[in-house]
């Protein structure tokens, strides 16, 4: 092996394989068949992440095996799976900062499963879409981006990816189904700044059993959140919105 | 479709399983616990109160278990559990309503210390006083 052929550490120094052992849930739904778990040896390199181990996997021992990626970067959100049983984009999960011999890989939680590491992100469309929020926008961080006009800044809900990450980690949504769910509540609060949907329909939404005042602020869905969107605090500051409104309403202030 | 056992089991390991979580779920399995728990005292000391209706001997019965070491141990529990779920609902009610969200580690870390040194002093003052 010549120098440039070896791998290199995150300090870029040709760094040492170790082999780590890879517990990973495999399921088919509708198959009738138990899940079960899986267990794969990879030679990992210190560059090496959770999904390029899955493809070392899928490409060097077992073809069967199903995951879903695309960019490899952070960007597109549809890698996020439960690594050591922690919501996490797969890409950018380096496997030997996770520190164990053995990772333990696993589909989101909540969303219904399809097949191994695949689920359905169905729900988490249906549930954002009737905000009217188109979530992909500009980014904040683009000095030359203008903010559309009615909105005073750009928020960090511009950085969803809707990786479903939030949604797998909330408890309430382990619990009530029908919860709106913490991306789906940041996507209201966002589209009320942003003025486009009617502001009765986004109220309604949030103001709801299952809506905002559901949410029982274990902040897990920021904690996890791969892109700083914070939607425990978009989602709070939606509930704050919600109050001010009821309140006007109440004494017939505004409109 | 999922089935009623396992809507349980993931709703139970929603809220109390900590692997892959922060200190958010630990505050808000702790509300749970504790909240479960005073509601659970409620109902027992409901009943203890009813045995009033069963004459003195009855209530002097109760007052000599009420005095064992037990019954030392459940109330330090009680206290433990009162002092947790109101010192979390000030921290919960700030930050429900987006105040000091992004400080909510710290509240709770700074809020669960509060509660052990006011509930090591209670301790130490029912068990010396």
């Amino acid at each position: 092996m010549t120098e440039s052929q070896r791998p290199l550490s995150g300090n870029g120094r040709p760094g040492p394989k170790r082999p780590v052992t890879f517990r990973v849930y495999r399921s088919r739904a509708g198959s009738g068949a138990e899940p079960r778990f899986d267990t794969f040896q990879v030679d990992v390199d210190p560059r090496m992440t959770v999904l390029d181990a899955l493809e070392d996997i899928r490409t060097g021992q077992d073809p069967t095996l199903l995951y879903r990626h695309s960019c490899h970067h952070a960007s597109c959100g549809t890698c996020a799976m439960k690594v050591n049983h922690r919501d996490v984009l797969s890409c950018v999960t380096n496997v030997l900062e996770l520190g164990t011999e053995v990772v333990t890989v696993e589909p989101l939680g909540v969303l219904p499963p399809i097949s191994d590491l695949v689920v359905d992100m169905t729900p988490l469309a249906e549930q954002i879409s009737p905000t009217g929020l188109k979530t992909l926008r500009l980014s904040e961080y683009n000095a030359k981006a203008v903010a559309p006009e009615g909105v005073g800044a750009y928020h960090r809900f511009e950085n969803c990816i809707e990786c479903g990450a939030c949604v797998s980690a909330c408890p309430i949504t382990n619990t009530d189904s029908d919860f709106l769910g913490p991306a789906a509540l940041a996507a209201t609060y966002r589209a009320l700044l942003k003025g486009d949907t009617l502001p009765e329909k986004l109220y309604a939404l949030a103001d709801c059993e299952h809506g905002a005042w559901r949410c029982h602020t274990g902040w897990e869905c920021t904690s996890v959140c791969p892109s700083d969107v914070d939607p425990a605090g978009l989602l709070t500051a939606l509930r704050r919105r919600v109050l001010v409104q009821k309140v006007r309403r109440l004494f017939g202030i505004g409109g | 479709m999922t089935t009623q056992t396992s809507r349980w089991q993931r709703a139970l390991r929603g809220w109390f399983d900590p692997r892959g979580r922060d200190a958010g779920l630990i505050a808000f399995a702790l509300n749970r616990i504790s909240g479960l728990a005073l509601v659970l005292y409620l109902v027992l000391h409901l009943c203890v109160l009813s045995t009033l209706t069963h004459g003195e001997p009855a209530w002097e019965g109760f007052l000599r278990l009420a005095h064992t070491p037990l019954f030392f141990l459940l109330d330090m529990a009680l206290f433990a559990a009162i002092l947790y779920h109101g010192l979390n609902g000030v921290r919960v009610s700030l930050i429900g309503l987006g105040y000091g969200g992004r400080q909510q580690k710290s509240l709770f870390y700074g809020l669960a210390a509060a509660a052990v040194v006011i509930w090591g002093i209670a301790v130490w003052l029912m068990a010396t006083v």
